[in-house]
């Protein structure tokens, strides 16, 4: 069995998000890191490899990201964490494509690759959420299932439960298939220093938009078939009063007092 | 003349609450745009005709049944696909949820569309619908206009007002030429409960707890707080995935909408996903020892702090101001 697992370099949580005035795009300059939903992907990855019990002979896993360089660290995460090789998808037309623009991209290298299991994190912090696996399974011809927080995986197919709107819901998807991954389902490792001091050595190739045969008007901000270039305050709405609990005896009280104050103790 | 086409989801033949918003809120768009709006569902013997006409009451003009297992996105990318084709509707709208990003998604890819997710408002601006969805963690909205033939809206759950106009939809039984890899997916279980069966949407004051509990045993600090305020006891779904609390006491996306008079958030950090199903609150408190955590954003008293410090202290002060 091969794996794709589809990785993006985010900006650090810890680091205040903005739009660029110029482009209308998401700045991306600053601190960035994995997306940690990826990383949930590379270790169920890991543990389908892992699993002597599940009759699987994992014979490559791929990281797959599409980026501008420097998305390359992404890459050198994901194979410190077990991926055998990675893909970089790089080119300036790529820039500033929607959704279904960057998941038709994406879908052009995986078909390259031919894998029998796509995984991916099913949201990152930096904007588009639990679509991408979609738009890729469907440009790919694979069945999808999103945000699944438990899979059984045999040879030919995968179990997965996820949260669905009327309680937990359990799909069977044959091989191939596109799975998106909760954070509920496994714990990552942590990758060790030499897997870490060993993570650029691992094959990397970087791909441009011809290489992998992407129709150059399907992509890019011109390719789009969204254009959000215009934006505009949500209503203003009273910051709330913020206590810094220093001392916790004087704090009660004061939550105590506002809660009277509402007529919300009865 | 520009048509609508909704996904209406359901649950054994109740149609789900977010999609008669989304219903309500295409045909409001159509009569702008001059067009119609029209619903495609996907399910057995549950969805009777009267049912399905009752969509009417609604705004749907049409409604397409299409004989198939509910739950899963691939046969409903496949009906759709469809319809948009022979009738050529020009925005599909979903009323949010998980299936509505899957199906939603999937059909971009399909038919090359644009589609905007966790849209708030539609405005219909020249002709054309334009979508506004509010984007990092809600600080700024952005407005998206479509380029293809077909435009594609996800509202964000509980966006779209449910509107009742009178009136009785003509309901059409659509045979559907699958895909190959439709057959691929199929449902083994659906809807299955996990844990107790606990009421939250009736309560008047909410603890809900969060990751920042720590364990499961964490939500006895909640309980008992709940308790001297007469209230229950709420999670977010990290917890209930984790299995901490409940499916039927979670808040949020794919969980319940509440709107009590107090909602006490504990170690909750206040994703979307979260405050999507708990803004509609009177009064909201958060507790959490993250100073950045973005539900600061949207309490109206937080405190910035060890909730295991607090919460016990805070629950004896209730306990005593109500004894007195």
């Amino acid at each position: 069995m091969k794996i794709c697992v589809l990785v993006k370099e985010v900006p650090d949580a810890a680091v205040d998000k903005r739009i660029d005035p110029a482009t209308g795009r998401l700045d991306r300059s600053g601190e960035t890191n994995l997306n940690p939903y990826d990383t949930h992907a590379i270790e169920a990855a890991m543990q389908i490899r892992e699993d002597e019990g599940n009759g699987i002979e994992v014979g490559e896993i791929v990281a797959v990201t599409m980026g501008p360089s420097g998305a390359e660290r992404a890459l050198h995460k994901a194979v410190s964490l077990g991926a055998d090789r990675s893909i970089h998808l790089s080119d300036d037309t790529l820039a500033g494509s929607d959704v279904a623009a960057t998941g038709y991209a994406l879908a052009k290298v995986l078909e390259s690759e031919n894998p029998d299991l796509v995984l991916l994190g099913q949201q990152s912090d930096d904007g588009e959420c639990y679509t991408i696996g979609a738009v890729v399974a469907d440009h790919l011809k694979m069945p999808s299932v999103t945000q699944v927080v438990k899979m059984v995986v045999t040879a030919g197919n995968a179990k997965c439960e996820r949260q669905a709107e009327y309680g937990y819901d359990t799909v069977q998807v044959d091989f191939p298939a596109v799975i998106s991954v909760g954070d509920a389902i496994n714990e990552p490792r942590y990758p060790s220093l030499k897997a870490i001091m060993g993570a650029k050595k691992k094959q990397l190739d970087v791909k441009s938009a011809g290489d992998v045969g992407i129709d150059a008007g399907r992509v890019g901000t011109d390719g789009s078939k969204v254009s959000c270039g215009d934006f505009k305050a949500p209503p203003a709405k009273a910051a709330g009063q913020i206590i810094e609990d220093e001392d916790t005896n004087d704090t009660v009280a004061q939550i105590v007092a506002w809660l009277e104050e509402r007529k919300l103790i009865a | 003349m520009s048509s609508v086409l909704v996904y209406a989801l359901h649950n054994n033949g109740v149609i789900n609450k977010n999609s008669l918003g989304a219903i309500s809120e295409g045909s409001r768009v159509a009569g702008e745009l001059g067009g119609q709006c029209d619903v495609v569902v996907v399910g057995g013997a549950d969805l009777t005709n009267d049912v399905l006409a009752a969509l009417g009451n609604y705004g749907a003009k049409k409604v397409y049944k299409v004989d198939g297992a509910e739950g899963l996105s691939q046969p409903v990318i496949d009906a759709m696909a469809q319809l948009v084709g022979a009738n050529g509707y020009n925005y599909a709208l979903f009323g949010g949820g998980l299936l509505g990003f899957e199906i939603g998604a999937g059909l971009a890819a399909r038919l090359d569309a644009g589609v905007t997710m966790e849209v708030t408002a539609i405005n219909v601006d020249g002709g054309k619908a334009v979508a506004e969805r509010p984007i990092l963690g809600d600080s700024q909205i952005s407005i998206s206009k479509y380029r293809s033939d077909l435009g594609i809206i996800i509202g964000r759950i509980n966006a779209f007002e449910v509107k009742e106009s009178g009136g009785t939809a003509e309901v059409e039984d659509l045979a559907v030429t699958f895909s190959e890899w439709t057959s691929r997916a199929t449902m083994v279980t659906r809807g299955e409960q996990r844990g107790a069966d606990i009421n939250i949407e009736d309560a008047k004051v909410l603890v809900a707890g969060g990751r920042g509990l720590g364990a499961a045993e964490g939500f006895q600090l909640c309980e008992d707080l709940a308790e001297s305020l007469g209230g229950a006891v709420a999670a977010t779904r990290a917890v209930v995935d984790a299995g901490w609390f409940p499916y039927a006491g979670q808040i949020g996306q794919t969980g319940k909408t509440v709107a009590p008079k107090l909602y006490l958030a504990a170690g909750i950090s206040g994703a979307i996903q979260h405050k999507v199903g708990m803004q509609g609150s009177e009064n909201i408190i958060a507790i959490n020892k993250d100073a950045n955590a973005p539900i600061f954003e949207f309490s109206d008293l937080g405190i910035v702090g060890d909730l295991n410090a607090i919460l016990p202290k805070l629950t004896e002060a209730i306990k005593a101001k109500k004894g007195s």
